[in-house]
């Protein structure tokens, strides 16, 4: 009885102990500040990740894709067919994106997908993704009403345009203030005279399924020279001029918007230079030996967002089949369409291993490499646990620190109290009763210093983006700068076991600080102690 | 001795003692070789020089430490020799000590201090269920040393004479059968160690309660029944009047 009195006494009385935990404190609360960020950060990287990928990929080793026999869809149903959630093909391939903003070219190095959207569904989360379709919709190549209704729009205004030049060839002056959508700045002669009459050979939207043939005419005419929104309704005569490409894209939202700093109200946007229904050009090269310059136009169908800048500013998705056309990987003769990788959704994700292992048997050997998202992505996610653990160590040496603080403190306490101990031990108290005495001090200060923390560490958690906001505008300068970082918004994720776990640990720490001077309380002599003054 | 005639065992026995500190390699020998008996109901008092071994007497009766050679004796069976939690359990039980400088816990204001033993003799679960009745004996004591006016006071708030007198309270408490009490008018002016010696000698008087004290000054020494002579570390027997008024 009189351990937890006195041991509450002594906590009301020495406020000194308290500061003592205050680096306990804080210690908690920045452990779980970061690692709520960190789990954060790699849950949100691995779920985006794995939007992309799909839990088991089949890659081929060649760009150049490998036809999907009937023996190889033959094999793996028979290999992990039961395994399956959802499969769907891809070709992987490097290429240009070619947007035009104005009178100028933008061109970006991308990575080009070529997807089937209803099956690429089936693995991972795409419609999610997309700005203008509907979460739970399934994605499609098809423009939206609105999307359809800017297309006619613009190519009406560009048709208009044509037509003046074509019967009234404007002296180049004027050119100045011919506006399409955008004001045109050119000093260049439009090229859109020269595609008229010489259309069959040059346009793009020839679309022919001969790759061959589509090579050799590309290659007499520069593509870029094209004014793409001039020419995409060149064929009018046959075609509504309206109607879109037959070559359709997601463009990831970073490579066509950028951020706009308004001069008047200093408010950053997002500026966009292309719209669902824009059409945009892309160079990539054949499948074959040796690879040939490919390019084609497409209709800008959605935006592509995931949120993950790495991703929104590399990524196309474009229609697969078209794709396949336009890099010559269908066979001629068995119509036999070449991919390059295979994405494969799991009914139970943890098996992941075990099914690249059965599929690394059954596949051909040296055609296919067939790993895991997570092997595929190992490199990042082994970066961001190292990280995390290292910065575990660091931090959990700061309440180990404050645990060497209360141990000082600790020694400081049974030293002034050496004459009470001896009391406590005329009166009959036991060494087992006066070391509980303190060590139950160690624990109350362990108590108080964690619980504080983990309530600081998880309101700070909470806030983390107000806080962040805070401090960029006291100091002026942005801290968590999404150009730089994966995300828009710094995202946190509380592991409940991860507190449960640092708080134990720091009231370990306190108590185990705690045990040497309450032991060396508890053998103090009580004569001693007595005659101590 | 009458007292040896009319009870088989002294309440408290020193048997033989010796007990010398070590001091690098050097031993100071305090105490050669004492033996003192002490009746129940006798209020025996110690006197001597300043070193002479008083408060070492005082700690070996009271267990707070073990003699080198000798014995102690409680009832006629031997304690000095017993293990640690019976040794804690006979000074929570049996003994009441009051020392010079009070020694009250800081922390704890004067009721607190008076239950302490209590607090130290039960379980937290015990002692919560009797609360009720060891408060309303704790208000009696104080109401008894005439401190109850200052039951929420802290010992820092209390002059010298009432932090005694709040000792003797807390000894008192736990109903012990031998009050230790070393030097308690020791640090007080002569009025209020008068105070003191009156209410332990109430205290032996009316309750029969065994009281050993140690002291400097003759005249409060010569309040008890009888008196002891620490000289040398042996005892320098002062018999004459005190003897005849040991109660039988
Ligand atoms: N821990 C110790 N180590 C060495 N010597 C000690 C120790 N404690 C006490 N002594 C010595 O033992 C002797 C007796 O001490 P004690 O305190 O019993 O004397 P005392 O008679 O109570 O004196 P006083 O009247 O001043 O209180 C003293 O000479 C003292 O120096
Ligand atoms: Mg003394």
């Amino acid at each position: 009885m009189y351990k937890s009195l006195l041991c509450l006494r002594y906590l009301r009385t020495r406020y000194i102990a308290l500061a003592s935990i205050i680096s306990m404190t804080l210690g908690v609360a920045t452990m779980i500040v970061v690692n709520s960020v960190m789990d954060g950060f790699s849950t949100d990287m691995r779920t985006r990740l794995r939007g992309i990928l799909a839990d088991v990929i089949v890659e081929t080793n060649s760009l150049d894709g490998e036809p999907v026999t009937k023996d190889i869809r033959n094999s793996i149903q028979r290999a992990v067919g039961d395994d399956i959630a959802g499969m769907t093909t891809t070709v992987e391939i490097y290429a240009m994106l070619s947007v035009q903003y104005g009178s100028q070219w933008q061109s970006k190095p991308v990575t080009l997908i070529g997807i089937d959207p209803a099956t690429k569904a089936t693995v991972g989360p795409l419609a999610q993704y997309l700005e203008h379709t509907k979460d739970n919709d399934i994605p499609n190549w098809e423009l939206s009403p609105e999307a359809m209704a800017y297309r006619k729009e613009w190519t009406t205004r560009a048709q208009w345009m044509v037509d003046r030049w074509n019967h009234n060839p404007p002296p180049m002056e004027e050119n100045e203030q011919v506006s399409f959508e955008e004001p045109v700045e050119s000093n260049e002669p439009l090229p859109v005279p020269k595609f008229a009459s010489d259309s069959k050979t040059a346009s793009p939207f020839d679309q022919a399924p001969k790759p061959e043939a589509t090579q050799k005419t590309n290659s007499t005419v520069n593509p870029f020279s094209n004014d793409l929104k001039a020419s995409a309704f060149e064929k009018k005569e046959e075609q509504d001029p309206s109607s879109p490409l037959k070559g359709r894209v997601y463009i990831g939202y970073g490579l066509v918007s950028f951020p706009y700093e308004d001069p008047e109200t200093g408010k950053t946007e997002m500026f966009q230079i292309v719209k669902p229904g824009d059409d945009v050009k892309i160079s990539t090269v054949t499948a074959g030996q040796p690879p040939e310059p490919t390019h084609f136009n497409a209709t800008v169908v959605d935006l592509f967002k995931s949120n993950m800048s790495e991703h929104d500013s590399s990524l196309v998705f474009c229609n697969l089949e078209y794709l396949q056309e336009m890099r010559s990987m269908i066979d001629p003769t068995s119509g036999e369409k070449a991919i390059t990788s295979i994405q494969i959704k799991l009914k139970h994700p943890e098996d992941a291993a075990m099914v690249v292992s059965k599929l690394e048997e059954a596949l051909p050997a040296g055609l296919f490499r067939v790993r895991t998202w997570e092997d595929k992505q190992g490199p990042l996610l082994a970066a961001v646990e190292v990280e995390s653990a290292i910065l575990n160590v660091l931090l959990f040496l700061i309440i180990a620190v404050a645990g060497f603080g209360i141990l000082a403190i600790f020694f400081m306490i049974t030293i002034e109290k050496t004459r009470d101990i001896g009391v406590l031990k005329a009166l009959g108290a036991s060494s087992n009763g006066i070391m509980s005495i303190f060590l139950s001090y160690g624990l109350a200060l362990g108590l108080v210093g964690s619980g504080v923390g983990v309530i600081v560490g998880l309101l700070f958690v909470r806030y983390i983006n107000e806080i962040e906001k805070a401090i960029t505008w006291i100091t002026g300068r942005k801290v968590f700068d999404q150009r730089i970082y994966y995300f828009p918004e710094i995202s946190t994720h509380v592991n409940p076991m991860m507190v449960f776990w640092v708080a134990i640990g720091a009231m370990v720490i306190a108590v185990l600080a705690s045990i040497l001077p309450a032991r060396k309380a508890a053998r103090f002599h009580p004569v001693e102690s007595l005659r101590y003054e | 001795m009458t007292e040896t005639l009319s009870m088989p065992h002294p309440q408290l026995a020193a048997v033989a003692i010796e007990k010398a500190y070590r001091k690098d390699k050097h031993k100071v020998p305090v105490l050669r070789g004492i033996d003192v008996e002490v009746q129940k109901g006798e209020f025996l008092s110690i006197v001597g020089q300043s070193g002479s071994g008083k408060s070492t007497l005082m700690h070996l009766f009271g267990l707070l430490d073990s003699p080198d050679i000798g014995e102690i004796h409680l009832e006629g069976q031997r304690i000095d020799d017993l293990p640690d939690h019976a040794r804690d359990q006979i000074r929570n039980r049996v003994f009441g000590f009051i020392f010079q400088f009070y020694h009250l816990l800081p922390e704890l204001n004067l009721l607190e201090n008076v239950l302490s033993p209590l607090m130290i003799r039960y379980s937290t679960w015990e002692y919560w269920k009797r609360k009720k009745q060891f408060r309303q004996d704790a208000l009696e004591i104080i109401e008894k040393v005439g401190l109850s006016h200052r039951i929420k006071h802290r010992p820092s708030e209390m002059s010298g004479g009432e932090m005694q007198r709040a000792a003797i309270a807390r000894a008192l408490i736990a109903k012990p059968q031998i009050l230790l009490a070393d030097e308690p008018t020791g640090n007080l002016d002569s009025s209020t160690g008068k105070e003191i010696m009156d209410l332990l000698t109430s205290l032996n008087e009316q309750e029969q309660l065994t009281i050993i004290m140690v002291t400097h000054d003759n005249s409060i020494a010569a309040q008890a029944h009888r008196t002891v002579r620490l000289l040398e570390g042996q005892i320098e027997v002062l018999g004459k009047s005190h003897a005849a008024s040991v109660p039988a």
